[in-house]
């Protein structure tokens, strides 16, 4: 049943032109305007090529796209427009539908994590982990499996469809600036360097960065960085499971 | 088996200091269109959306389908079919893929394509739901309430907004409903619609139940006076007339009991003086005068 609905919300995804450049052009775009931007100079923290920093940093971003922010307004605009309700009004179980649309964003999250894996690889010659990547894959998982949670947690607070893409560009935007995915962090003072370590962002990101450092040994997990993701999970879904509703906010006022 | 499909006693519902429901009692029999009219904030989604299961009641007794639809899982679900006031199509699926995921959802459902020309949207089941036009979209809403094959089918104001024509042909399925032996609530605010589709009424005012009955019956409407109208030929005075009548608007009324004879009478003495009356009109109050009257004229 999950994958029934799993089937219909994905074919709905990639008929969302709007969904379409968000989740995959949009990371795909930085990546080559960073990489070209920083050249193939040595950057971050750990001394790495521009290409070989950027690929990681921006899979975060794309998990994120992929996970959070379609999420949010894909769920936002169906609980406004009646859609959600409908489909309450079936005997579907409501954690099916949930399920079956939170599975559609970690596919997408992590095919768009692929997508800039293989740009990387055979556009910018990036080495792919091999041996670290179960690191890669889990801490993609755990991190898109987390911002699905405060997706939903997310929807929560957000009125109408309108506010849903300016709302989370606004968390985003930010968030990705400071936590290493468009920039270094070593560039950045330490107060907010501190500020970033609060926030999911930074721990996807900095786990992946690891994943990717040709210097790290081992099987490329950062348990810290999947402890606070999990921590914030939590959170997200205590939040969802206590606020989330099905029904139009504009109609229950 | 009682053939009561649904029962409401003393069901009310408060909102902070607002009573939208105020103790209503209602009956449902299998088989039968029910519409349940009212004037918007009436308490008419209230009373649909608590029966659906949406909505928690403040006090009462609700029975649909022998469940109390507060508790009721999706094994309830599976025999009951919503058209929402208020719901778009799903995003990014055709018609045909829109009832498909929804078959999913259900245990028996119906044919899918059988289901397609029953809503008459054969040539749109490959058109996004989002191109459809409003009525077409609609008649999408009806086919994905029907696709699990339920016995009862809510209609919550299934025309609003539609041109004549579209609503001539949401009623065709509507009534084609009753073909298929499912049984019917229908909310609205439109009076002909009430008075073509269904076998019985319920009209509700203020919370309260004002008035139940079958179209011909409904508020005392079959034991009402006729009016007989005319305009008063020029030189007639208004008591030379040999009924007692009252003038509105230029023209004259009779309210008559015996509108056969009055009628004759009319006549009688309108052709002992040469006169014609070419526009008279003989009417029995319409549903909607009726409607007028118990919901106090403000719809």
């Amino acid at each position: 049943m999950i994958l029934h609905q799993f089937r219909y919300d994905l074919l709905a995804f990639l008929r969302n032109r709007q969904s379409r450049f968000f989740t995959i052009i949009l990371p795909v775009l930085f990546l080559v305007i960073f990489v070209s931007v920083f050249g193939n100079h040595d950057i971050g923290p750990n001394n790495v090529k521009a290409s070989t920093y950027y690929v990681p940093g921006l899979s975060a971003m794309g998990v994120i796209a992929g996970s959070f922010v379609n999420l949010v307004i894909s769920v936002t605009a169906q609980r406004e427009s009646g859609v959600l309700k409908r489909r309450r009004a079936t005997p579907v179980p409501a954690w099916v539908l949930i399920a079956g649309r939170a599975l559609t964003a970690i596919v997408i999250a992590l095919s768009v994590m692929t997508v800039l894996l293989l740009i990387g690889r055979f556009g910018y010659g990036v080495k792919l982990p091999t041996h670290t990547l179960p690191g890669v894959v889990v801490t993609a998982v755990i991190g898109a499996v987390s911002f699905c949670c405060l997706a939903y947690a997310l929807t929560t607070v957000i009125k109408n469809e309108d506010a849903a893409q300016p709302m989370v560009q606004a968390i985003m935007l930010p968030l990705y600036f400071i936590s290493g995915v468009f920039i270094p962090n070593v560039n950045l003072p330490t107060w907010l360097r501190d500020v970033a370590q609060v926030f999911p962002v930074q721990h996807l990101a900095d786990g992946l960065h690891h994943a990717f450092d040709p210097a790290t040994h081992g099987a490329g997990f950062v348990w810290t960085d999947i402890g606070v993701l999990v921590l914030w999970a939590a959170v997200g879904l205590a939040v969802a499971l206590w606020r989330f509703t099905w029904t139009p906010a504009a109609a229950t006022a | 088996m009682d053939d009561a499909v649904i029962t409401v006693r003393g069901l009310q519902k408060r909102y902070a200091a607002v009573q939208a429901v105020a103790g209503i009692d209602l009956e449902v029999r299998r088989g039968e269109i029910f519409a349940f009219l009212g004037p918007n904030g009436a308490g008419k989604t209230t009373t649909v959306e608590i029966l659906e299961g949406f909505r928690t009641r403040t006090e009462g007794e609700v029975s649909v389908l022998g469940v109390d639809p507060a508790h009721a899982g999706s094994e309830w679900r599976n025999r009951v079919g919503c058209v929402l006031q208020e719901s778009s199509a799903e995003p990014g699926l055709t018609v045909r893929e829109c009832l498909q995921l929804y078959a999913g959802y259900y245990e028996k459902p119906r044919d899918i394509d059988d289901t397609i020309g029953l809503v008459g949207l054969e040539a749109k089941a490959e058109t996004l739901g989002d191109e459809l036009s409003g009525g077409q979209r609609r008649r999408l809403d009806v086919a994905l309430a029907l696709i699990g094959d339920p016995e009862l089918i809510f209609l919550d104001e299934p025309t609003t907004g539609f041109d004549p024509s579209a609503r001539r042909q949401a009623w065709s399925v509507i009534d084609g409903l009753r073909a298929l032996g499912k049984t019917v609530f229908l909310t609205t605010h439109y009076m002909d619609e009430a008075e073509n589709l269904s076998d019985r009424i319920a009209v509700i005012a203020n919370g309260t139940i004002v008035a139940e009955g079958t179209p011909k019956t409904l508020g005392g409407r079959a034991a009402m006076a006729v009016r007989i109208s005319f305009t008063l030929p020029d030189g007639v005075r208004l008591d030379e007339l040999p009924l007692s009548a009252h003038a509105l608007n230029g023209r004259v009324s009779v309210e008559s009991d015996k509108p056969l004879a009055d009628v004759k009478a009319l006549a009688d003495w309108a052709l002992a003086r040469g006169l014609d009356l070419p526009d008279i009109d003989v009417r029995r109050p319409s549903l909607e005068d009726v409607y007028l009257q118990l919901t106090g004229g403000d719809s």
